[in-house]
């Protein structure tokens, strides 16, 4: 279910040890969940019947058209409105018999508005919590410049500040710390970025992503965007209106197996690239290379290559990173790799780059194919159009490339 | 009385301790008075706003209260309480509670609702919700609510010296009565600059309570 | 109850409903005092609260003069002109009280007739330009009627403060309602002052409730204003 591994990165190792980093998490579960404002029988429910388990750590995305009950949903888990049916249990414990407060001080909770409180400081806003739970002063002083940190934030600069100071995105992050003030094993996020500029929203996207690697948290996070829904979860449960669930699945069946019209619909017809961007260049093994490091002879990287090395070599520096290529057709193997002749490396893409991005980049590049490198800059191999669009007709969801052949050793610089 | 200038200034330097005696009784008065309509009017407030439906009776009483003409409001309190300080008290009260009860209403009403969602969810109990954020959030408008009601007391104290209550109004009267205008002059001047102390006051002391409200930031 | 049946007693009394001191003659008095005064006090504040409405200009004179009133006791500006009244050798039971009202009468007035017309959206304003209205024609069709509601709460507001500052008067010697009230003071006639401070109370709520309902049939149809919540303190407001 953890769908961030299979993108292929690894847990971050910063801090751990530390609270906030205690990776508790809970299991949700929803059982014949439904709410109806109002008495009268006539009256749409605004959610139905509404089935949804969550295992522990994973993050589920509610997603739907505006008014099919999302947010209804979310607000019954922390008892901000009680269904009219069925019940919720967090960790196998039915909700209904425990204390709404105490109940909520264990429930992290985010919204679109943030609902900072204005007349307190960022640090008073972030420790409310801790303060419910009576934490000592130094605890909680410790705890709010931790998570500050955490969210990316300059404890020194915003600990004394108002929410007013704050831009919009720095608010929102404030108000992620807050809701993970006291560690708690459940979040519920009700369209928390809805209200930022696109290019901040990517960047908290790609943080609470981040943060979610290093913690662990079972995350119930609401949008009625459904690229967002496909970036961020696990598991995406697709709401329609009166608030039945239409498809509950992780991101990649949901795009290659709607499982109605309406779903179909709602993922839009991009559903096909809409899957590239759940996998990134990293998966994909990438074709073979022949490299010249700098300086030697050209004969020695040819040799590299092995029979049929193609006419052009992609020259590296002595620590391994692209200069550009070079075409050795015709060349004497005596001549040594010259990096004044070499035309720019030009694609670069980098593992963590979504294979949507990646064609984007290549489809730019005019037939160029692109150079995959690693997080130091040294390349690994090329990717072009053909193995992007072959691995979206073989892929009925991320892991299984089609290209099963491991990346040629000999296309590993020596040098460097 | 024809001739004799409005403020005879040696008068003034000769009475000190009566001015400031008048000054004092002014002031404590009032202070009173607004003590004891918050004392009111904050809970009344609160149920208000919790408990809608008494709303309206609520301010439906203190504007009947507050239309009744100071003197006659008082008058119709001697039977009950006499010619003491706690009907002027009283009727002191019951003039602030309409300014009050509505301004604490109109702070308690203008709480973002993303605030109150947020102290919901974080596991705030209602009374917790009401002092750590509701309250605090309302000071500015109750204190400008406050700073109303204060400066109109100070003004509804000069009338209770005809039920015999001291204060400012007391050496105006004299001053009528006498036919010596100084007494008259200086009881108004000194109202009216007691009245605008007060109200830069509170004004201080609201800045100082809320330094959050004079932020405006880098965001929306 | 003792002192009730005596009130009732009072009011029951035949000989206290005719003459010279009689409750109609009384009330007369202070529905006239107080009709005059608002009159006056609307006639030099209107044109000038509307006029810095619609220009924009002198808002800070509204305000001080705002301030002033709210900070002067009415009670102390009537004895303060009571010297003068003297001096000038006027009457000085008719004239102090007199010129109290309409002075206090002014700053209510004024400071509504600029809010309402100040708060008639600007955007309104500009449409209307554009349109082609003159300055004139945007003031008398657009501005004045869309600020009618307020500016009746000023009036309402004066008229309510005038009532109550006629009855002071009695203590300079004036007529009204407040003479029951001062003289059943000074003769220990208890029945007599409370059934003058009921009456009193009685006319005061009786003009706000006129008032509103006059201010209710005064707006333009489709004008639903809601009823002005919170004062902001040290600003014109409607008190
Ligand atoms: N407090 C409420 N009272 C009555 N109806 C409500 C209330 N809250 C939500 N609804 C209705 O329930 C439905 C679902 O609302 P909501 O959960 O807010 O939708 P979403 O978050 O998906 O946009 C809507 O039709 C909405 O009008
Ligand atoms: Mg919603």
């Amino acid at each position: 279910m953890r769908g961030n591994t299979l993108r292929g990165t690894a847990l971050s190792p910063t801090d751990a040890g530390t609270s906030p980093r205690s990776r508790r998490a809970a299991t949700v579960a929803l059982e014949h969940v439904s709410k109806r404002f109002g008495d009268h029988v006539e009256d749409q429910p605004a959610v139905d019947d509404l089935d949804l388990f969550i295992p522990a750590g994973a993050t589920c995305v509610l997603v739907g058209p505006s008014g099919c009950g999302k947010t209804t949903t979310l607000r019954m888990v922390n008892r901000l409105i009680e269904p009219s049916g069925g019940r919720i249990l967090i960790d196998g414990e039915p909700i209904a018999g425990r204390d709404p407060t105490e109940l909520r001080r264990g429930i992290g909770y985010v919204i679109q508005q943030v609902g900072l409180f204005p007349h307190q400081t960022i640090a008073e806003n972030v420790e409310v919590v801790p303060r419910l739970l009576g934490w000592p002063a130094a605890r909680r002083r410790e705890r709010v410049e931790e998570l500050l940190r955490l969210v990316g934030l300059d404890p020194a600069r915003h600990l004394r500040r108002y929410p007013a100071e704050l831009s919009g995105g720095e608010r929102q992050r404030v108000g992620v710390a807050r809701a993970l003030a006291a560690d708690p094993p459940l979040l519920l996020m009700d369209e928390p970025f809805g209200a930022v500029d696109p290019i901040v929203r990517a960047r908290l996207q790609e943080e609470l992503l981040r943060l979610q690697r290093e913690l662990g948290k079972t995350i119930l996070f609401v949008t009625h965007d459904i690229d967002e829904a496909i970036l961020m979860g696990d598991l995406v449960a697709v709401m329609r209106q009166g608030g039945t669930l239409a498809q509950f699945a992780p991101p990649a069946e949901l795009l290659a197996h709607p499982a109605s019209d309406f779903v179909a619909r709602f993922v839009g017809a991009d559903r096909a690239l809409k899957r590239l961007t759940l996998r990134r260049v990293g998966e994909l093994a990438p074709a073979p290379v022949t490299i010249a490091v700098a300086g030697e002879p050209l004969g020695a990287a040819r040799a590299r290559g092995g029979p049929g090395a193609p006419g052009h070599l992609l020259l590296v520096d002595h620590e391994g990173r692209a200069l550009g290529w070079v075409d050795a057709r015709g060349l004497p193997d005596d001549r040594p790799a010259d990096p004044t002749t070499a035309r720019p490396p030009a694609p670069l893409l980098e593992a963590e780059t979504t294979l949507r991005d990646a064609l984007s980049i290549l489809l730019d590049a005019a037939g160029s194919p692109g150079i995959v490198v690693d997080d130091t800059g040294r390349p690994t191999g090329l990717l072009t159009v053909e193995a992007i669009t072959a691995a979206l007709q073989d892929g009925n969801g991320p892991g299984g490339t089609g290209e099963d052949a491991p990346p040629p050793a000999g296309s590993r610089p020596t040098g460097g | 009385m024809p001739g004799e200038p409005l403020i005879r200034w040696s008068w003034v330097a000769d009475h000190p301790a009566e001015i400031g005696g008048a000054l004092g009784q002014h002031l404590l008065l009032t202070v009173l008075a607004v003590l004891g309509g918050l004392a009111i009017s904050l809970p009344l407030a609160v149920v208000a706003h919790r408990y809608r439906r008494t709303e309206a009776p609520i301010t439906w009483v203190a504007g009947v209260i507050y239309t009744i003409p100071s003197l006659a409001l008082f008058v119709l309190l001697i039977p009950v309480t006499g010619l003491s300080i706690l009907t002027s008290e009283i009727g002191l009260v019951g003039y602030t509670l309409l300014i009050l009860v509505r301004n604490t209403l109109a702070g308690l009403d203008g709480v973002p609702p993303d605030v109150l969602e947020a102290a919901d969810a974080m596991g705030l109990t209602r009374f917790q919700r009401l002092v750590r954020v509701e309250l605090p959030i309302a000071v500015p408008v109750i204190v400008a609510g406050i700073r109303i009601a204060t400066v109109t007391t100070v003004g509804l104290v000069t009338v209770t010296a005809l039920i015999g209550q001291g204060g400012l109004g007391q050496l105006m009267l004299t001053g009528f009565i006498n036919l010596f205008p100084t007494e008259i002059y200086v009881g108004a001047l000194l109202s009216v600059v007691l009245a605008v102390a007060a109200d830069a006051g509170l004004l201080l002391l609201q800045r100082a309570l809320t330094p959050w409200a004079r932020v405006h930031g880098a965001g929306a | 109850m003792d002192l009730l049946a005596q009130v009732l007693a009072w009011f029951a009394n035949p000989g206290h409903w005719q003459g010279a001191d009689g409750i109609p003659t009384r009330m007369l008095e202070h529905v006239e005092a107080s009709g005059l005064s608002v009159a006056v006090a609307a006639a030099l504040a209107l044109p000038l609260g509307l006029a810095v409405g619609h220009t924009g200009r002198g808002a800070f004179l509204v305000g001080s003069i705002a301030n002033l009133g709210r900070a002067l006791p009415s009670f102390a500006l009537l004895l303060m002109l009571i010297p003068i009244a003297v001096n000038l050798r006027l009457d000085f039971s008719t004239w102090p009280i007199l010129g109290a009202m309409v002075l206090l009468a002014i700053p209510p007035m004024l400071t509504n007739a600029y809010a309402g017309m100040r708060a008639v959206d600007r955007d309104l304003v500009e449409a209307a330009r554009g349109m082609g209205m003159s300055g004139l024609q945007v003031l008398v069709r657009l501005e004045l009627p869309l600020a009618v509601p307020v500016l009746m709460t000023g009036i309402r507001l004066a008229a309510v403060q005038v009532v109550a500052t006629y009855t002071l008067g009695a203590v300079a010697g004036g007529g009204g309602l407040g003479r029951y009230i001062y003289d059943g003071f000074a003769t220990q006639d208890t029945a007599r002052m409370v059934a003058g401070a009921t009456l009193v109370a009685l006319l005061a709520i009786a003009t706000d409730v006129a008032l509103g309902g006059l201010a209710r049939l005064a707006a333009p149809r489709g004008l639903t204003v809601g009823r002005p919540r919170a004062l902001p303190a040290g600003e014109p407001g409607t008190v």
